[in-house]
C-alpha cells in the first residue's frame, strides 16, 4: 500500500513539475521528489542508498540549486512549451510507458507495479523540461528529473554490490549539479539572461 | 409508500433554499479576506426577490430566443440538480447514464443563454457568448472523463453483478460516497478528482480565475455580459440558476469526500461539505488575481490532464 501511494506521488509530482509556474516550485518539487525516491528505497530494504538519496536529491541538491537561484536572482519568463501542453505530453507519456510495459518481455516480479511506467514517464518528464523550459536553470532541474527517472528504473536491478556503485553515481550527479550551479551563477553575473535561446545570437 | 420516498424530495427542495446561501458564504469569506464586512449573508435572497417584483425592460431588437432564454436555464438547472444525488442519496430520476443528460442539460442551459445574448444584436454580448462557448467546450471534456474515472472505480469495486454493469454509470452510485473511502484504500488516483472538478467549478460558474463575478463593463467578462440585457423576474431567473449551477458543482465536490452515512449524519456532513466548498471558492478569489484571457484554456487543458491521468491510473490499478 505505501509503495503505490509513492508511486501514485511521483507521478502526480511529475505532472506538477510540468506545471510548475516558477523556478522556486520546480526546486521545491524536485526535493519532494527526491524524499519520494528515498522512501521508495527505504521500502525496498536499502537503507543506506535510501538515506543517502534523501540527503543528496532531497536535501542537498535543492539547497544548492536553490541557492544558485537566490544568487541569479532572476525570474523566468520565456519558455517554449505552455503549461497545458507540457502536462499533457506528460499524460501521453505515461500512457506511452504503459503500452512499453506491455510491449516489452519484462521478467515478471521483476518490477513491482507501475514502477516501470513510473520510472520511463519520470525521464519523460525530465526531458520535456529540458525541452520546455528556457532558462539554464529550469534544464538542470530537467535533468535532474530524468535522471531520477533512470535511477528509478536501476532500482529494482540492484544486487547488494550495486550499492556502491549507485552510491558513486549520486557523488557523480552532485558534483555535475555542483558545477552547473557554479558555471550558472557565472553565466548570470556576467550576462543579462540565462535564456538559452540567446546562444543562437551570440557573436565574436 | 415507503418513508425512504421523501427524502430526495426534501433534499432536493433543501437544496433549491439554500443554494443562494452559498454565494453569500463565498461573498461573506472574500468580504473578511479584505477586510471588510460586507453584504449580508442573504443577500443574494433580496435582490432574487427584488427583481421579481420590478417590471422588464425587453430590447427592440430582441426576438423569442431573448424571452424565452431565462426560463430555458433556470428550467435545465433545476432538472440537472434533481438528477444528482443530495447526501448519498439516488435521485428518483437516476438511470443507467444519467450522467450524460445532466451534462448536456447543463450545456443546454448555456446554449439557451448564450442565444439569448445573441439575440439582443449587441456586439459585446456576443463577444460573452463567443467566450462561453469556448471556455464551455474545453470544460466539458473534463467533465466526462471525471466521469468516466469515478464509473470506473465503481466497476472496479464490483458490487455489481453482470446484469447491474450499467448501473456503475448512473450518478446516483457514483455520487454514492465509495470514492471518499476507497481512495484509502489503493485508489489514489480518486483524490485528484476532486480537484479536478474544483476547477471546473470555477470555470463553469464564472469565477475568480476565469472570470471576476463582481465586475462590470470589463473587456474580460463571460456571464455578466450575456445577461446585461436582462432585467426584472428574467434578471432574478437568471442569477437563481447561476447559483443553482454553483450548487450543482459545489455538491459534486462535496459527495465525493463524505462517505457513506447513515441519514442524518450523511446529510448534515454533505451540507457542511457543501458550506466548506463554498469557503474555499472564496478563499480562492481572495488570494488569486484573475488569469489572462489567454491563459484560461491553459486552465482547463490541466482540469483535462489531470482528469485524463486519474483515468489512466484508474484502469491500471
Amino acid at each position: 500500500m505505501f509503495f503505490a501511494n509513492v508511486i501514485f506521488l511521483l507521478l502526480l509530482n511529475d505532472l506538477f513539475l510540468l506545471a510548475a509556474p516558477g523556478v522556486t516550485w520546480l526546486i521545491r518539487l524536485t526535493a519532494f521528489q527526491g524524499v519520494l525516491l528515498g522512501s521508495l528505497l527505504f521500502d525496498m530494504d536499502h537503507a543506506l542508498l535510501g538515506a543517502a538519496v534523501l540527503g543528496i536529491k532531497g536535501i542537498l541538491l535543492p539547497v544548492l540549486l536553490a541557492r544558485t537561484y537566490k544568487h541569479i536572482g532572476r525570474r523566468e519568463k520565456t519558455r517554449h512549451l505552455n503549461h497545458a501542453i507540457a502536462v499533457l505530453m506528460g499524460v501521453l507519456g505515461l500512457v506511452f510507458s504503459l503500452w512499453l510495459e506491455n510491449r516489452m518481455d519484462l521478467m515478471p516480479g521483476l518490477f513491482p507495479d507501475l514502477l516501470f511506467p513510473a520510472a520511463i514517464t519520470t525521464l519523460f518528464c525530465g526531458l520535456i523540461l529540458v525541452v520546455g523550459r528556457a532558462t539554464a536553470l529550469s534544464q538542470v532541474i530537467g535533468y535532474l528529473v530524468a535522471e531520477n527517472g533512470i535511477f528509478l528504473l536501476g532500482a529494482p536491478l540492484m544486487a547488494a554490490g550495486a550499492i556502491w556503485f549507485e552510491l558513486a553515481l549520486l557523488l557523480d550527479i552532485f558534483v555535475a549539479v555542483f558545477v552547473m550551479g557554479i558555471a550558472i551563477g557565472h553565466i548570470g553575473e556576467k550576462f543579462e539572461s540565462m535564456d538559452t535561446a540567446r546562444f543562437r545570437s551570440l557573436r565574436d | 409508500m415507503t418513508e425512504d420516498f421523501w427524502i430526495f424530495p426534501a433534499q432536493f427542495l433543501l437544496s433549491l433554499l439554500l443554494a443562494p446561501f452559498l454565494t453569500g458564504i463565498i461573498n461573506r469569506v472574500k468580504a473578511i479576506a479584505a477586510g471588510r464586512h460586507g453584504k449580508p449573508l442573504l443577500q443574494c435572497y433580496y435582490d432574487i426577490w427584488r427583481l421579481c417584483r420590478k417590471g422588464e425592460v425587453i430590447s427592440e431588437s430582441a426576438s423569442w430566443p431573448f424571452l424565452l432564454g431565462p426560463s430555458i436555464v433556470l428550467g435545465s438547472g433545476l432538472l440537472a440538480l434533481a438528477m444528482l444525488p443530495l447526501g448519498g442519496f439516488a435521485s428518483p430520476l437516476g438511470f443507467a447514464g444519467d450522467f450524460i443528460l445532466a451534462a448536456y442539460l447543463l450545456g443546454l442551459g448555456r446554449f439557451a443563454l448564450m442565444l439569448a445574448a445573441l439575440d439582443t444584436g449587441s456586439a459585446f454580448e456576443g463577444m460573452g457568448a463567443s467566450r462561453e462557448a469556448a471556455f464551455g467546450a474545453l470544460a466539458e471534456p473534463a467533465l466526462f472523463l471525471a466521469f468516466l474515472v469515478l464509473s470506473s472505480t465503481c466497476l472496479d469495486l464490483g458490487h455489481y453483478s453482470t446484469r447491474q454493469t450499467g448501473q456503475a454509470f448512473s450518478l446516483g452510485v457514483m455520487f454514492h460516497g465509495q470514492a471518499a473511502l476507497s481512495w484509502l484504500h489503493g485508489k489514489p488516483e480518486l483524490v485528484i478528482v476532486p480537484l479536478a472538478l474544483f476547477i471546473l467549478l470555477l470555470a463553469e460558474n464564472c469565477r475568480i480565475p476565469v472570470d471576476d463575478p463582481n465586475t462590470h463593463l470589463e473587456l474580460t467578462m463571460i456571464h455578466e455580459v450575456m445577461i446585461l440585457d436582462q432585467s426584472g423576474p428574467s434578471l432574478a431567473m437568471l442569477i437563481y440558476a447561476a447559483c443553482l449551477k454553483l450548487w450543482f458543482f459545489a455538491a459534486l465536490v462535496a459527495a465525493l469526500v463524505v462517505p457513506p452515512l447513515p441519514f442524518w449524519a450523511g446529510t448534515g456532513l454533505w451540507l457542511f461539505a457543501v458550506m466548506v466548498v463554498g469557503i474555499l471558492v472564496g478563499i480562492v478569489e481572495s488570494v488569486m488575481a484573475r488569469l489572462r484571457m489567454r491563459r484560461v484554456p491553459h486552465l482547463l487543458g490541466m482540469a483535462c490532464a489531470l482528469a485524463a491521468f486519474a483515468l489512466i491510473l484508474a484502469q491500471v490499478s
